[in-house]
């Protein structure tokens, strides 16, 4: 045996295996696989054998009913309002307790910082700011991925969701990207890192990269309450007996049209910076399956929403912080936030904002769920988060502060479309390895969201509607 | 058996009809993801369903079902064998 | 298997297998939607942790498990089709049986669809002799009334084949067992060999002396031989890699193979 080095070495092999190759006509590389399926075939005929049973298996007939023309994409739908009624409801509850719990606590720390003599600034800090942030992210948070997660594992265990894919295939198609990209996009409902995550599951790294840049389109369940909350406030308000109705009509509007976004802006995506090998489909449609509860609770548990919460809360605790010190810092008169939001105004109005929404929207940037709470905190400049009992309580500080249903509207587009949060962005840079993907991430919904507002803005206004 | 041992696109299938793959002229990773699949040539499938707009569609290989784009299924060849909408 | 402490690290930071002195390693191989998940959590319990392979973003489950007082290490392959390296999941699964050789290779397959499943393992046989075929979702099959010959499958496989219903934690035990028994050497297996057909095997004939001259080679020629004709670039690069890092480290393929 001659010692050579070892690249050299390899490098003459592959010449040689190379001209073995081309002077084979028939693709060897498609016989070897023949050859090891014939093994397969040979053995199973061997060793398989089927009582033969004549009526049709209850897959089929599961696949008959959710994959026919006329109940295929009604049931989705019908899947997804449950699962989000469910969430929305089920969440209620659990979110009042919470919150009472650890607000509870919040006064109990301050007795124990005043009875240790800590500045007030320190108090500040770190109760006003970083703990009472952190009590609005987790009971805002917690209990609805805690609902959200196990439900849509238990989908994935039944073998639904591949289902899902099967049918929206085509769409996809359409916009030169991948069916199962449906189901990242039903993740990021959960919340959008968990999406980004997902898109794992798609093969072509051109069409996981489309996921990837579109995953925020689709509102995650930390944007749901601010969409929410501004629906009842100033749109289903207004149709009083049907309110609740009207919300849930509104809000399906908003999401529809994350997805037709989502579809144009892969589309676009795939003729410019993301062209390349067409897209295909080899989708493996399981059986279902009876779910096991007691593993897909844990495993959902553990995998995503404690992940998410651990995600959360490392990005909202310094944000508390930041929040806490630039409302309670006086230049002159004012705290720096009012400062900073005099000077986003401009562009805010251009928008049909303002620049205290603005800078709520940029503030959050650690974690969606606090825009709101933000916003009314430098509404009413108490210095910490707020949180008002009632819609009529909350709807008259909006309105005292210039809100029209033109503002409410740009509030909800702009929620949909702007920025991901930083748990998001930092999954994007994670999954891509790559700072030029998280900039996209971060630029496409911005500038859609910019421009939306801006035209419906001017549009109404120069119609003289506001 | 009408329309029996003559060479179609797997795409023309409809659903019940059972073939052989002759040959696959797809190129690439997906020639490679299809083959992996146990989709070679002389495999026996099934056509079972097409998706609710008629496109993918889903075949029955070594007992598991699998999805594919009508697109990708033009340029599978199969042998028919039987044509399931007539025998039913 | 005794490491040097440099091949230790270098396995580690190539491979992200990292066990313990004296502990014996395990692969878990398998399709998606095989229950493969449930066999590692139900041997493992909660002694795992997960994060992801190295410089790669898939996911990479490792736990361990003690039995008859010998320590195990279980690492969850992602589950693919194939080795034959079409995919990120495909390269690392496959990397790892490579280079990484672990102690036993647990194979996880679908009972209700067995013949797709076989692929896979038989992929792997020709990787590494010490295998284990898992026979999963039995009482899934049971529905289907299908009915498979266990003693004539042990005997195509020449490895042993274990029935479970890891969801109704059905077998767990005798796979336990089989693990340590294969794990120890008490048990010695003799997968089954593909025969390609000729022209195949003809190219492997021409392509085999060739493949001898490299130096320090940890794998099989013949399958060496098998992937250059199949145009496996990706395995070329992680084969280069492999050499050039663990030049000095590793035994040839020859010596490693006395040993045993």
């Amino acid at each position: 045996m001659r010692p050579l080095t070892p690249s050299g070495s390899l490098s003459d092999v592959c010449g040689k295996a190379e001209s073995v190759r081309n002077s084979n006509l028939n693709s060897l590389s498609d016989q070897i696989v023949a050859d090891i399926y014939g093994n397969a075939e040979l053995i199973t005929k061997q060793v398989l054998s089927k009582k033969k049973t004549h009526q049709k298996g209850l897959d089929q007939r599961l696949d008959d009913l959710v994959t026919s023309k006329w109940f295929g994409y009604p049931l989705m739908l019908l899947m997804l309002v449950i699962v989000f009624w469910i969430t929305m409801e089920g969440a209620n509850f659990p979110s009042r307790l919470i919150a009472s719990g650890l607000f509870t606590f919040q006064d109990q720390l301050t007795l124990w910082f005043q009875w240790a003599g800590t500045p007030a600034w320190i108090h500040g800090i770190l109760v006003l700011g970083v703990y009472r942030t952190l009590a609005w992210v987790v009971s805002v948070m917690l209990p609805p991925m805690a609902i959200f997660f196990p439900m849509f594992t238990l989908l994935e265990d039944s073998g639904y969701l591949p289902r899902i894919a099967f049918n929206m295939d085509h769409i996809f198609k359409k916009a030169k990207a991948c069916g199962k990209q449906s189901l990242t996009m039903c993740m990021g409902f959960g919340c959008n890192a968990v999406g980004v995550t997902s898109c794992r599951i798609i093969d072509s790294p051109r069409e996981r990269l489309i996921a990837i840049l579109t995953n925020s389109f689709v509102p995650c369940n930390g944007r749901f309450p601010t969409l929410i909350i501004v629906t009842s406030i100033f749109i289903g308000g207004t149709f009083v007996p049907y309110s609740g109705f009207v919300t849930a009509f509104v809000i399906s509007g908003l999401i529809l049209s994350g997805i037709a976004v989502t579809l144009l802006v892969s589309r676009v995506l795939s003729v410019t910076i993301l062209k390349g090998e067409p897209s295909s489909l080899v989708l493996e449609l399981p059986s279902y399956r009876r779910p096991q509860i007691g593993a897909v609770i844990y495993r959902s548990m553990i995998d995503r929403t404690i992940f998410v919460l651990r995600r959360a809360v490392l990005a909202a605790a310094p944000a508390g912080a930041v929040i806490w010190i630039l409302a309670n810092t006086y230049l002159g008169q004012q705290s720096i936030i009012v400062s900073l939001a005099q000077a986003l105004n401009p562009i805010g109005q251009l928008i049909g904002l303002d620049g205290f929404i603005l800078l709520a929207f940029i503030l959050g940037l650690p974690a969606n769920e606090i825009v709101l709470p933000i916003l009314l905190m430098s509404y009413l400049s108490t210095g910490y988060l707020q949180d008002l009992g009632s819609l009529d309580g909350l709807r008259n500080v909006l309105v005292n502060n210039g809100w029209t249903w033109l503002t409410a509207i740009n509030v909800m587009l702009f929620s949909l479309f702007h920025w991901p949060c930083a748990t998001t962005l930092l999954t994007t840079y994670k999954e891509t390895g790559s700072k030029k993907w998280m900039f996209l991430s971060f630029i496409i919904p911005t500038i859609i969201g910019i421009s939306v507002c801006f035209i419906l803005t001017q549009v109404v206004r120069s119609l003289g509607l506001v | 058996m009408k329309g029996a041992g003559k060479i179609d696109p797997l795409a023309d299938l409809s659903p019940g009809s059972v073939c052989q793959i002759v040959s696959l002229e797809l190129s690439g990773l997906l020639r490679r993801r299809i083959l992996d699949m146990g989709i070679v040539p002389g495999t026996i499938i099934r056509c079972i369903r097409r998706g609710p707009s008629g496109d993918p569609t889903a075949y029955l290989v070594r007992e598991t079902l699998i999805a594919l784009r009508n697109e990708d299924a033009t340029q599978i060849l199969v042998k028919r064998l039987s044509n399931g909408e007539e025998n039913v | 298997m005794i490491l040097s402490a440099e091949k230790k690290k270098s396995r580690k930071d190539h491979i992200g297998l990292s066990e313990a002195k004296n502990q014996f390693s395990i692969a878990l191989a398998g399709n998606p939607n095989v229950g493969k998940s449930t066999i590692f959590n139900a041997l493992t319990g909660l002694h795992q942790h997960t994060g992801n392979w190295p410089g790669k973003t898939v996911d990479n489950a490792q736990g361990d498990f003690q039995y008859r007082q010998k320590s195990f290490i279980i690492i969850d392959l992602p589950g693919t089709y194939s080795l034959l390296a079409h995919t990120v999941e495909e390269q690392i699964a496959r990397d790892f049986l490579c280079f990484a050789n672990p102690d036993v290779t647990v194979v996880v397959l679908d009972a209700t669809c067995l013949e797709r499943n076989l692929n896979l393992a038989l992929q792997v046989f020709e990787i590494t002799p010490k295998v284990i075929v898992c026979l999963n979702l039995m009482d899934e099959a049971q529905k289907k009334d299908l009915v498979i010959d266990l003693p004539s499958l042990e005997h195509e496989l020449g490895v042993p084949v274990i029935a479970t219903s890891a969801r109704q934690g059905e077998g767990l035990k005798e796979l336990r067992e089989k693990i340590y028994q294969v794990a120890t050497g008490s048990l010695q297996t003799r997968p089954r060999q593909i025969v390609y057909s000729s022209d195949v095997e003809e190219a492997v004939r021409d392509l085999l002396p060739h493949v001898e001259t490299i130096a320090n080679n940890p794998l099989s020629p013949r399958w060496i031989a098998l992937r250059l004709l199949d145009g496996d670039g990706s395995f070329l690069d992680s084969l280069s890699n492999y050499l050039s890092i663990d030049r000095d480290l590793s035994p040839g393929w020859e010596e490693s193979k006395c040993a045993h």
